[in-house]
């Protein structure tokens, strides 16, 4: 929670993005993000972004699935309610590998969509703050977070070199709260 | 660039070695095993019988393993998969070569047929004489020698035709005028009409005429679905192989770790979705539980089978969904080289367990004929692919999809 200012560039081509991008870390300004409205390929190697851990968190929560089906059949099928099917076993594992396998695959969906959701800073409910209008419709905007250290002029001629269209400074809250639309201004005031 | 691939002397050595002693356990089996004259007669049937369950089994899994080559080269051709292109000349030596193993199990099978008789008897195809039984003269229809013939010789030529085929398209390519797209359009009805054959071949009839006959009371319409995913599996280790071992050879330099990356996905995929249909086998028959579809699994999980049939439920399922999950692993050469190879044996080890059971009952060896057996037919298939590979240049140069191969990020 923390309320910063950050220097904001507009790019109308994907073209000029790359190199700009190279441009603003070799430069040496924190690179807050890159947004862009549509997923665009080589992007993520070119801000230097490492593969997340997401897939072990699958692979847990897909254990945590697997764990939870076949101790709850258990339990019911032996201790619990047990019933007598056609004569089978009351522990049949071959008839609860199916449930097992669902259970597994919907917690390991669902953990990673809540986990992404959650690394993304996106939820339901929650806000973020949007840096330009256009960054989901037809512009690639470059957000670098300011500091005491550098010149807000220094930062923005620099990013009109590198071919932005449009630059400005920004004072906002870069992690995501709850609240409200309407309350936005309040809640960056305070 | 190293385009041209020369077969160093130790792989043509090893290979030679291996068929060597194919050769030796070939003519050991015959003295040994089809003379023998052991006087309990069960065992001396049972001896018989082995020698030429094994070729059957071995001439089977090699043929349908090679032809997976030219299925995946005709569906990445009809989906437009660039990425195969990088190393494309090795499904396509492997699907050239399909014929020998064709020419192999065409002889095996028929033999096994015509010739292979036990005092009246064929212990392995038991409706070669349904006489006097009901079950199989009702599908006598179906299941008689001369439907046999016909749809086996079909079903290999047609196979080693496509094989060849879809080689010397893609070699007369490079010889075709820069950026012309005419041969690859043309090579998409090519594969069009082999999925159509697979679709008709590996894909539904022939695992029944093959491999459920031998069990020919017993049927499952998941069948030839299950041996597919054990062939499909396995062929994409065989490529996986050669791929490394061509870059390991210094060739293949367009081949990155992207592509085994891929690669490696197919052989961790395609494993899950071999389990997937041998359970979806598996547990519909002990649901069910009548006992004419039960006996199946009776001798494999319960009687003398049942530690192949662990064995196999762990080295095809459990080993590559826990070594093959993780990135890194899929973009290590040892660990996919070690997967590659003990997947395929996992498959060959299947098929043992899909034949054996109901010709040899209690009597089943895994021993020096078979391994034997099986050390020549991987002889043959290394010198074999080897000596294609070796022909052309193992560069697409002149491929239109060639820069997507290259580019190519999984």
């Amino acid at each position: 929670m923390a309320i910063k200012k950050f220097a904001v560039a507009a790019y109308d081509d994907e073209e000029v993005l790359f190199p700009a991008v190279k441009k603003v870390r070799n430069s040496g300004y924190k690179l807050h993000d890159v947004y862009t409205p549509f997923p665009v390929h080589g992007l993520d190697g070119a801000l230097g972004l490492k593969e997340t851990d997401l897939h072990v968190a699958g692979f847990i929560y897909g254990l945590c699935g697997t764990s939870t089906a076949l101790g709850f059949m258990s339990w019911i099928f032996l201790s619990d309610w047990p019933i007598n099917f056609g004569g089978k076993p009351h522990f049949s594992l071959p008839a609860f590998i199916p449930v097992t396998f669902e259970l597994t695959v919907l917690f390991a969906a669902v953990g990673m969509v809540l986990t992404f959701c959650y690394l993304n800073q996106i939820m339901p409910g929650v806000k973020k703050h949007v840096f330009h209008p256009r960054q989901s419709d037809d512009l690639f905007i470059i957000v670098i977070e300011l500091n005491d250290h550098v010149a807000e002029t220094e930062v923005l001629d620099f990013m009109k070199s590198t071919g932005a269209i449009e630059t400005n400074v920004q004072t906002a809250e870069s992690e995501w709260w709850y609240g409200r639309w309407d309350q936005k201004e309040a809640y960056e005031l305070s | 660039m190293n385009e041209r691939f020369q077969i160093p002397a130790k792989l043509r050595n090893l290979s030679m070695f291996l068929i060597a002693i194919g050769i030796i356990s070939l003519i050991a089996g015959v003295i040994v095993l089809l003379g023998s004259d052991n006087p309990n007669h069960t065992l001396q049937h049972a001896d018989k019988t082995r020698f030429w369950a094994v070729l059957l089994q071995n001439s089977v899994f090699f043929a349908m393993i090679c032809t997976v080559s030219v299925f995946i080269q005709a569906a990445t051709t009809l989906a437009q998969g660039g990425w195969i292109v990088a190393y494309r000349r090795v499904p396509e030596a492997i699907g050239a070569n399909v014929w020998i193993f064709a020419l192999i199990a065409a002889t095996v099978l028929l033999c096994i047929v015509f010739v292979f008789d036990i005092d009246g008897h064929n212990t392995i195809y038991h409706w070669v004489h349904p006489e006097g039984d009901k079950i199989l003269m009702g599908k006598r229809a179906f299941l008689n020698p001369t439907m046999f013939a016909c749809m086996t010789i079909a079903t290999l030529g047609l196979w080693s035709f496509f094989g060849r085929k879809f080689r010397a398209i893609s070699l007369s390519q490079e010889t075709a005028p820069k950026n012309s797209t005419k041969i690859y359009w043309n090579s998409m009805k090519w594969a069009g009409g082999f999925l159509v054959v697979y679709a008709l071949t590996q894909m539904s009839t022939t695992p029944w005429l093959w491999i459920m006959s031998v069990q020919a009371h017993w049927y499952s319409t998941m069948f030839s679905w299950y041996t597919f995913a054990s062939a499909f599996v396995s062929g994409m280790s065989l490529i996986l192989l050669f791929v490394i071992y061509l870059k390991n050879q210094g060739n293949l330099e367009l081949v990155t770790k992207e592509h085994m990356h891929d690669l490696g996905k197919f052989m961790f995929a395609f494993s899950i979705f071999w389990t997937y249909v041998w359970f979806a086998q598996y547990m519909l028959i002990w649901y069910g539980n009548m006992p004419e579809e039960t006996i199946y699994f009776k001798l494999r999980q319960q009687g003398p089978y049942s530690i192949l049939f662990y064995a196999i439920f762990i080295i095809n399922f459990i080993m590559p969904i826990l070594i093959l999950m993780a990135r890194p692993s899929k973009r290590n050469y040892f660990t996919v080289t070690f997967m590659a190879m003990l997947i395929i044996f996992g498959h060959w080890l299947d098929f043992y367990n899909m034949i054996m059971p109901e010709p040899l009952g209690a009597n089943w060896h895994l021993n020096w004929y078979e391994m034997g057996i099986f050390a020549g037919f991987i002889g043959i298939l290394i010198i074999s692919v080897a000596t294609t590979l070796s022909k052309a240049s193992l560069v697409t140069t002149n491929n239109v999809l060639l820069k997507e191969a290259v580019i190519h990020q999984s």
